[in-house]
């Protein structure tokens, strides 16, 4: 008895052995190194010098004057607070935008659904990239919505649209608002009816339904939706590094930066640390506002 | 199953709402595709119809380059990815095995939610350090990471809908397990592996942040060359460009959907 089931495990795990491999060769272990790099000294052309040092970390907090002192480095810090606050509006407007769609799609006859569904991951499975070049287009100050406001005398001097912080959430909101929906779709498409008959038999008011019975049944998507929308909004590139430019900076750009230009790679780790830190502290907070959901 | 056919009940706005995001979803990309068809040198002015600028896109050399590269690093990253998803598919759900490995979906999707910036400087760093320098091949090895998920899980998710009744048959009848895989697994498994394929393709032939810290000198890809314009200048030969990648996309998301009767939907929805 044993050794069969010894003997199926090993197969099993047989099976799992070269993905896992792969996995730890070219993910686990450059990971690691990163971790390694961002305690060592900056080498001269990029790449590192093997000699520990708390430098890297030392400069997201404090930034070495000309004299020689430190003070907070403050750039650093209002890039750190963008990237995290975008994020947070990024999510809380998919949540607003994503919620009710996601309800009015899982009222729909089976083939709307499919249909309508189909239309929210058509856009998730094309190019990111063109996707927010498309923005690009749009809000740069010769782009159709200042010519269409221009032209009909709303305003006079093109409004400067692109390389701003509202550029950047609506860029992130129209990447990921996919996200958003789906979860809560399926949320909605499990919530038991009767129980919303319940409610209303029992003269409850249609803003006491959607609040007390629709919201905490339809929890578990939501939670779900805003942590896969926040999470990859916080350390995205693509997006705020297309419609922010160079002056609304967000951690993405800054790591990729120290890797290319400035070529401090353990800054450009240590960052990309802080970085893993948030994500993982967001996902412990998805974790326990899901258990608590549970408990 | 009298649940199903009653309606929930209905909140003022949420029509409204729904309408104007699919506006918001579409028309962005739209206007985009429609300058692709504009006889101008401008991206602004609408000045007639034409077709000039998939002539200029398609013959500009440095565009077959990276649209040649593309192919082959979408093309290796999916057969490796599939090719290291059958056997880790075959592990996940095996017959009289309730469990079904939920430590492993963890570890392939670890790539997906860790940042891609991250992945791919972590990546480079990594190259670097022991000095790896095959070129299209990095990239090839990295994207075979970040694939991997997305070939596993139409495998794995095709793989449960079949009835073990029929394995279990096979073997009554003395077949070999390797005629047992060839004869009987495989060509059931083949509609997950083509939409798991589809699937890994596109993400391959879309991705820009990790080609784009990997590469090395001669290694553009085409979505590399899309940033590159996109941070020069926007001309409508890039809209051209734009609307070709976009339906190669389209094109492999339908072959995916028709493969998996529709069961592709359900695959985003996290359950």
């Amino acid at each position: 008895m044993t050794a069969v089931a010894t003997r199926e495990k090993i197969q099993r795990l047989q099976g799992f052995l070269p993905s896992v491999a792969v996995l730890i060769a070219f993910f686990v272990i450059p990971l690691a190194i990163i971790v390694v790099y961002s305690f060592m000294t900056k080498g001269p052309y990029g790449g590192v010098i093997p000699e520990f040092s708390l430098d890297a970390y030392r400069k997201i907090i404090l930034q070495e004057q000309l004299d020689g002192s430190f003070r907070l480095n403050y750039p650093l810090i209002v890039i750190l607070w963008r990237s995290v606050f975008l994020a947070f509006v990024t999510t809380v407007l998919c949540l607003l935008i994503g919620f009710p769609a996601a309800y009015v799609i899982a009222q729909q006859s089976d083939r709307m659904k499919t249909l309508l569904l189909i239309f929210i991951m058509i856009p998730f499975w094309s190019n990111l990239l063109i996707r927010t070049i498309a923005w690009i287009v749009l809000l740069r100050d010769k782009g159709p919505i200042n010519s269409f406001l221009m032209a009909t005398g709303i305003i006079d001097h093109p409004l400067s649209m692109l390389f701003t912080n509202g550029a950047i959430v609506v860029g992130l909101v129209y990447v990921y608002i996919p996200f958003m929906i789906l979860p809560i779709y399926t949320s909605v498409e499990r919530l038991d009816k009767s129980v919303v008959e319940a409610a209303f038999d029992l003269y409850a008011s249609r803003f006491q339904v959607f609040l007390k019975v629709i919201v905490p049944l339809t929890m578990p998507g939501i939670i779900a939706g805003c942590f896969l929308v926040l999470i990859p909004s916080i350390g995205a590139f693509v997006t705020p590094d297309l419609l922010g430019g160079g002056r609304k900076l967000m951690i993405g750009t800054l790591i990729q930066r120290q890797f290319t230009e400035a070529r401090d790679w353990p800054y450009g780790a240590a960052l990309s640390a802080v970085l893993l830190l948030l994500v993982i502290i967001a996902l412990l907070a998805q974790n326990r506002a899901g258990r608590r959901k549970a408990g | 199953m009298a649940t199903s056919t009653r309606k929930l009940t209905r909140f003022p706005m949420f029509g409204t709402i729904t309408v104007l995001l699919y506006v918001f979803l579409y028309a962005p990309i739209s206007v985009f595709i429609l300058f692709a068809f504009n006889d101008s040198n401008t991206v602004s002015v609408w000045s007639g119809f034409t077709l000039r600028w998939f002539g200029v896109a398609l013959s500009n050399d440095a565009l077959q380059k990276a649209g040649t590269n593309t192919l082959l690093v979408a093309f290796s990253a999916t057969i490796m990815s599939v090719l290291l998803s059958i056997p880790a598919a075959l592990a996940t759900v095996r017959p009289g095995q309730s469990s079904s490995a939920p430590w492993f979906l963890s570890l392939v999707s670890l790539p997906l939610i860790t940042p891609e910036i991250v992945v791919g400087i972590s990546l480079l760093s990594f190259f670097t350090l022991i000095g790896l320098d095959l070129g299209r091949g990095n990239i090839i090895i990295a994207h075979t990471v970040f694939c991997l998920p997305f070939a596993y899980l139409p495998i794995v998710s095709r793989l449960r809908s079949i009835d073990m009744g029929i394995l279990e048959a096979a073997d009554d009848l003395y077949a070999t397990r390797w005629a047992r895989f060839r004869m009987i697994v495989l060509p059931l498994l083949l509609p997950g592996i083509t939409s798991g394929a589809m699937l890994a393709f596109i993400v391959s032939f879309d991705n820009f942040i990790v080609s784009f810290m990997v590469a090395s000198a001669g290694g553009t890809t085409l979505p590399m060359y899309i940033y590159g314009m996109a941070k020069t200048q926007i001309t409508p030969e890039l809209n051209a460009l734009s609307v070709i990648v976009m339906m190669v996309s389209l094109l492999l998301l339908l072959i995916a959907y028709v493969t998996t009767r529709g069961k592709l939907l359900n695959m985003g929805s996290g359950t």
